[in-house]
């Protein structure tokens, strides 16, 4: 007996109660549509970071400051300073307040992130400005309200016909003077919602004057390291405790955030793997009532010269079937689910190949190992006592 | 060919032994029609499971065409019932959901014999048996007669030289019967060796030879009447 025959006499076995089949195969369709599921969301949620992260640049290094008590602080001019002290390495810096404000346009209110940012920004971030111009030293030092946009605003609230135009922040009225670049779809919820204004004039709308946080950018991404290094040192020359700031470069946070999202994905796989065991476990329960069900049919087959191998790849592959068939189903659930679920909550998600594969030939394996151990019951049995059996 | 040495088959029942078969020793030539005959609970299914590899004996050697059963592995043992026997048995054992070719063409799976050889020896032995237009048919859907030569035609499909009935004709009436009788004694004009078991003795006088088994002794082995006719 070859393996297309006990194929087709595994498909005709479970065509004989499809129910029962169906049931079998349920916890092995969830545990797979779970891997599935998860897999492609965590690598969503992975993306849309990656995404967001994009836009700042992979040779940045941001900067908190919390001189809480210390009566020595910096200041923008030290930071510049600081740059210009060791051109090698260093490229620029900008500071990068996020402004506790709201802005609204006509009667409408955004959304937007709003960040203040010096003249340099433009060589830190990846973003390229799309009309008109970036934001100049004279608009810093002279405190300007003037703002750059993303390519959402502009397209959502003006038509594309966004320069010199105005919004309002916090009551001050902004001129738009230029709209960035295009980083990511110009929707709501993406990196293309945001207004950068000159971070001095922060300071003349919100009650914060202190600048807490600055961008750098090294000369590449291989000096990030070097670059995070000389922060540091002349930080606590001038802090004498590190506790007061932290320095962080991108490199490092990509690095966590991949260790991060690698963890989660172990984990929810995991948890998924085990409903796949508790799946394998319920087909070696069916199949071990099957068995004993089918007990004079054994007989019956040993009787016209079933060898060991012939019951036992009967019952192995009927197994591994009725798993692999329930894999395909739990495949094809998991992609509509992701795919749903991912645009729901706005993920860019595309379950991967690899995760499919993976998934499809564990179910495969579970149900021949689940499959092992009632089949050698069949194979084992005494022809006699099969025959005999009711 | 077959050569049953004071073979013992031993039940032990809690305290009690039951012995099914005591101290058997029986010869059957190559060609013989032999019918085994002794009242219910004799030991006469015991003996044929022996003789068809099934079961084997608590002591005693029993050698088929020279080789000592005992000392075969399981699959030697499967494969000698593939290939020397046929069994037709009292309860027909058909499978339920294989149709009647599927169920003729097993022992032929078995043998490894490709899918069109298979279709057409199955179907040969089927219309030896007058079911060859009932190919499709499931063995629910059949009068026990016509079971039972289904199970005829899958002992006979792959041409095995010993055939093993266990009485084959138990559930029929005496017509049927007396065709299955018939098919049997066709089947050793052919050259097949026959075992038949029963316990009705008209039916044993159409053997060639008579073994009569009492509470698992042969207590007599005479050629039939018929054979004694023949001869003459
Ligand atoms: N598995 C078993 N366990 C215990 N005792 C058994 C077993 N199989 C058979 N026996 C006993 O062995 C004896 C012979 O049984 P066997 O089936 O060979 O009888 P038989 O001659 O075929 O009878 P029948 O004509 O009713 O079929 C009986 O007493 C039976 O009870
Ligand atoms: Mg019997």
């Amino acid at each position: 007996m070859n393996f297309k025959q006990s194929f087709i006499l595994a498909i005709k076995s479970l065509l004989t109660s499809k129910m029962r089949a169906f049931l079998t195969m349920l916890g092995i369709i969830i545990g797979v549509a779970a891997v599935i599921i998860l897999v492609s969301l965590v690598d969503g949620f992975e993306n849309l970071m990656l995404d967001q992260f994009d836009s700042i640049g992979a040779n940045t290094i941001t900067v908190s400051l919390t001189p809480r008590g210390s009566t020595r602080t910096v200041d923008v001019e030290d930071m510049i300073k600081l740059c210009e002290d060791n051109p090698d390495v260093l490229l620029a810096v900008t500071p990068n307040v996020s402004a506790m404000a709201s802005a609204k346009i006509g009667t409408e209110d955004l959304s937007s992130s709003i960040t203040g940012v010096s003249e340099d920004y433009l060589k830190i971030s990846t973003s390229e400005i799309g009309l008109g111009r970036f934001l100049t030293y004279n608009d810093i030092s002279t405190r300007q309200k003037v703002c750059v946009v993303g390519s959402y605003i502009n397209k959502e609230f003006f038509g594309g016909n966004g320069i010199n135009q105005t919004l309002k922040i916090n009551g001050n009225t902004f001129k738009i003077v230029g709209v960035l670049e295009e980083v990511a779809d110009s929707t709501e919820s993406s990196s293309d919602n945001k207004i950068i204004i000159p971070y001095t004039a922060v300071r003349s709308i919100t009650a914060f004057s202190f600048v807490s946080s600055y961008t750098f950018a090294a000369k590449d991404e291989t000096m990030s390291e070097q670059a995070k290094a000389i922060i540091e040192n002349y930080l606590f020359s001038i802090f004498s405790n590190d506790d007061l700031y932290t320095v962080a470069s991108m490199a490092e946070m990509l690095d966590i955030l991949d260790t991060l999202t690698g963890n989660i994905t172990a984990i929810l796989v995991g948890i998924a793997g085990i409903s796949l065991l508790v799946g394998g476990i319920g087909i070696m329960n069916i199949m071990l009532v099957s068995v004993t069900e089918r007990t004079r049919e054994i007989g019956i087959r040993k009787s016209l010269g079933a060898k060991h191998f012939d019951i036992m790849s009967q019952f192995v592959v009927e197994a591994a079937t009725t798993s692999a068939i329930g894999g395909v189903i739990g495949i094809i659930l998991g992609i509509v689910v992701s795919i749903v679920a991912g645009k729901m909550m706005d993920l860019p998600v595309s379950p991967t190949p690899l995760s499919i594969l993976i998934a499809f030939s564990f179910s495969a394996a579970v149900g021949m190992m689940f499959g092992y151990f009632p089949a050698r019951k069949a194979a084992k049995l005494n022809p006699i006592d099969a025959l005999r059996y009711d | 060919m077959i050569d049953l040495k004071d073979i013992y088959k031993i039940y032990v029942d809690g305290d009690a032994e039951i012995h099914a078969l005591d101290g058997v020793t029986l010869h059957i030539d190559k060609g013989e029609f032999v019918a085994i005959v002794g009242q219910s609970g004799s030991g006469k299914s015991t003996c044929m499971n022996i003789i068809g590899c099934l079961d084997v004996p608590t002591s005693g050697t029993y050698s088929l065409n020279g080789v000592d059963a005992s000392t075969l592995t399981e699959d030697e043992q499967a494969e000698i019932r593939n290939k020397t026997l046929g069994f037709i048995f009292q309860q027909y054992n058909l499978i339920p959901k294989l149709n009647l070719l599927e169920n003729v063409e097993l022992p032929l799976i078995y043998r490894g014999y490709p899918p069109k050889k298979r279709t057409e020896l199955a179907t040969d032995a089927l219309e030896r048996v007058g079911l060859g237009d009932r190919l499709r048919k499931f063995p629910s859907q059949l009068s026990g007669g016509q079971q039972q030569r289904v199970s005829i035609a899958r002992a006979l499909a792959g041409n095995p030289s010993v055939i093993l009935a266990d009485e084959p004709t138990g559930a029929l009436d005496s017509k049927t019967g007396l065709d299955v009788l018939n098919f049997l004694k066709e089947l050793n004009n052919d050259g097949n060796t026959i075992v038949l078991i029963t316990h009705d003795n008209s039916i044993a006088e159409q053997a060639k030879r008579i073994v009569r088994i009492h509470d698992g002794k042969i207590i007599e082995d005479r050629p039939s009447e018929r054979c004694k006719e023949e001869s003459v």
